[in-house]
């Protein structure tokens, strides 16, 4: 499992709240651990990827209660650069323990500024909860417009729900799933600094969570830190979460490291394929990890 | 080292006075009870001096001091630095050495006036006397403000021309940012005493963790905003987490459709954005182990 990270330990999880799965995106993990998190003083804000100036064109926000949590409930799949308020919150929201969800990459930035924190004064204590989700890749806002727009031939403003999942990415309307496409066509649409990204799961995350490798409905977490063990049981214990087993369900673990291996090794090779080594009259593009 | 002697001596003062009038309560305990006054100071200052510490000395160069209180802002941590891993050997605002000693880590601040001889020297000396030189901070690592210093200004109207520090001497370790954070400063000198003095398994970790820092003084001397164009977004890198928006200490840098917009107008050339971009560098070995590092800084900042 050396793509899925260190984990002390995975669950099959819903949340336990009604209203929360009324509108998330699969398990609703992420808003049920942050509004726990936030009754219970775990956190006192969480940077989020609340709606924006368009629809479905995330902006991040800063939830201090679990009404504004509950604004920014579902995907978006187009970036939200959540790291953005990281400093802000400390400062002008006064937080001091902040929880922050992420896409992988965010996490890593969210460890990078703790262990590094060039510019990030008095933060790096202060990161309480860091949710990562699972993600294959990220659009600029305008390939999703795009995508849904032309590919998809559906309004933006009538969108529902966006989904990807075997293989496909599906638009939900009022009326239901409205089109669907395969994913190949989006591809093109990717934001480029994806390919280079070496993480599927969020293995730097406290704890992370996708909809990949448990049935609909559900979400598949990955407890890692601490302070996530700590967290996680809690609201499990608290009722906010519904946690069983990973043993025996299907699609399962399996899938997830399928996916992970995947995109992984695409990835590295795409990083390979960068330095130019069969090009030598190609210069080398630059390599970020060391 | 005067100053910070008394400083010391006024913290670790006001606190016996505190506690001295704590027990010394009239009225709370029956009078025939005796009050065992509990000794404030258990034992003697410095009983067991450590004898391994590193040596730090805080040069000073054109700069705002910024950096220094910076240092100095991690409070009762800077304490526990200078009592358990390094000794402060030279620093002019809080040490009263004047000639730059022999010294494990140089903390050089601000860029070098090259108008000016004593300037001149003093970086050459500092050089000359440090094993490891750390440019702290944007002047001395990239020039910061003193970029756009071009003289004419009271009282040294002919001071004007000034450079990075790496563009005089060979520099082992940058700190970018303005200021550099009192969390980040901290980091490098507990890695720098875990690399002089600690055993290999340590040594490996401060050489990781060092690494990239070292390799920004390897790169150069000029930073700017840019650099997340030229080096991230022009490269393919950007992932558009918003780091160096955060970062940015005159918030040149907003987030707009996903991506970083600069106002180059207002950049100071810090560095900071660069640097804390998870796509300048970002190494799994460090990050990966974020959880033990952070419990290991925590563990040895106990005072």
């Amino acid at each position: 499992m050396e793509y899925l990270g260190q984990y002390k330990a995975v669950y099959k999880a819903k949340s336990g709240c009604e209203d929360i799965l009324a509108k998330s995106q699969d398990g609703g993990i992420v808003t049920s651990m942050f509004a726990y998190a936030l009754e219970t003083g775990i956190i006192d804000g969480a940077i989020v990827a609340g709606p924006g100036s368009e629809p479905y064109k995330p902006e991040p926000m800063i939830a201090t209660t679990v009404e504004e949590l509950f604004e920014a409930r579902g995907t978006k799949y187009s970036i939200s650069p959540n790291l953005a308020l990281i400093k802000e919150a400390t400062r002008s929201y006064g937080l001091d323990k902040i929880g922050i969800v992420g896409t992988p990459c965010q996490i890593q930035a969210v460890r990078k500024g703790q262990l590094y924190p060039i510019g990030l004064r008095d933060v790096p204590d202060k990161i309480a909860l860091a949710i990562g989700i699972f993600c294959m890749e990220n659009f600029p806002y305008q390939g999703l417009f795009q995508m849904v727009e032309d590919h998809c031939a559906t309004k933006i403003d009538n969108v529902t729900k966006m989904d990807i999942g075997k293989g496909k990415f599906s638009v939900y309307t009022e009326r239901g799933v409205n089109s669907q496409i395969p994913l190949k066509v989006t591809h093109k649409y990717e934001q480029p600094g994806c390919h280079v990204c070496l993480d599927y799961v969020s293995n730097m995350a406290d704890i992370s969570t996708g909809s990949v490798g448990t049935p609909d409905g559900w979400s598949t977490v990955f407890v890692r830190s601490a302070a996530g063990e700590a967290a996680f049981n809690k609201a499990v214990e608290a009722g906010w979460i519904i946690a069983e087993s990973m043993d025996g369900v299907k699609p399962g673990l399996e899938l997830v490291e399928k996916l992970a291996t995947e995109k992984i090794t695409k990835n590295q090779a795409y990083l390979e394929h960068r330095l130019h080594k069969d090009h030598p009259a190609l210069k080398p593009l630059r390599n970020p990890y060391i | 080292m005067g100053l910070l002697d008394k400083l010391k001596g006024l913290l670790f003062g006001n606190e016996t006075v505190r506690e001295g009038k704590q027990d010394a309560k009239p009225g709370v305990k029956p009078a025939d009870t005796k009050v065992e006054q509990k000794p404030i100071i258990t034992k003697p200052k410095e009983e067991k001096p450590v004898a391994d510490k590193i040596t730090v000395g805080h040069v000073h160069m054109s700069g705002c001091t910024g950096c220094l209180v910076s240092l100095a802002d991690n409070y009762e941590g800077l304490l526990t630095i200078l009592d358990k891993y390094a000794d402060l050997v030279y620093c002019l605002t809080l040490a009263d050495v004047r000639k730059i000693p022999k010294m494990d880590v140089a903390l050089v601040e601000g860029s070098v006036c090259i108008n000016d001889e004593c300037s001149m020297e003093e970086i050459l000396e500092t050089r000359e006397n440090a094993t490891i030189v750390v440019a702290l901070g944007g002047c001395a690592c990239y020039g910061n403000t003193t970029r756009f210093c071009r003289g004419g200004q009271q009282n040294q109207p002919q001071h004007e021309g000034f450079l990075p520090i790496g563009d005089l001497i060979k520099v082992d370790v940058y700190i970018p940012g303005c200021a550099p954070t009192p969390q980040q400063i901290r980091n490098v000198c507990l890695m720098a005493y875990l690399l002089l003095k600690g055993n290999d398994e340590q040594k490996a970790l401060a050489t990781a963790y060092l690494t990239p820092l070292m390799n920004l003084a390897a790169a150069g001397t000029e930073a700017c905003g840019c650099d997340l164009m030229t080096e991230v977004i022009n490269q393919g890198l950007c992932c558009g987490c918003g780091s160096c928006a955060a970062v940015c200490p005159v918030r040149a840098v907003t987030m707009q459709f996903g991506k970083p917009q600069i106002e180059r107008d207002l950049c100071i050339k810090c560095g900071a954005c660069y640097a804390q971009c998870p796509r300048s560098f970002f190494s799994f070995d460090v990050c990966g182990q974020y959880e033990s590092i952070t419990n290991l800084i925590g563990e040895v900042m106990k005072p």
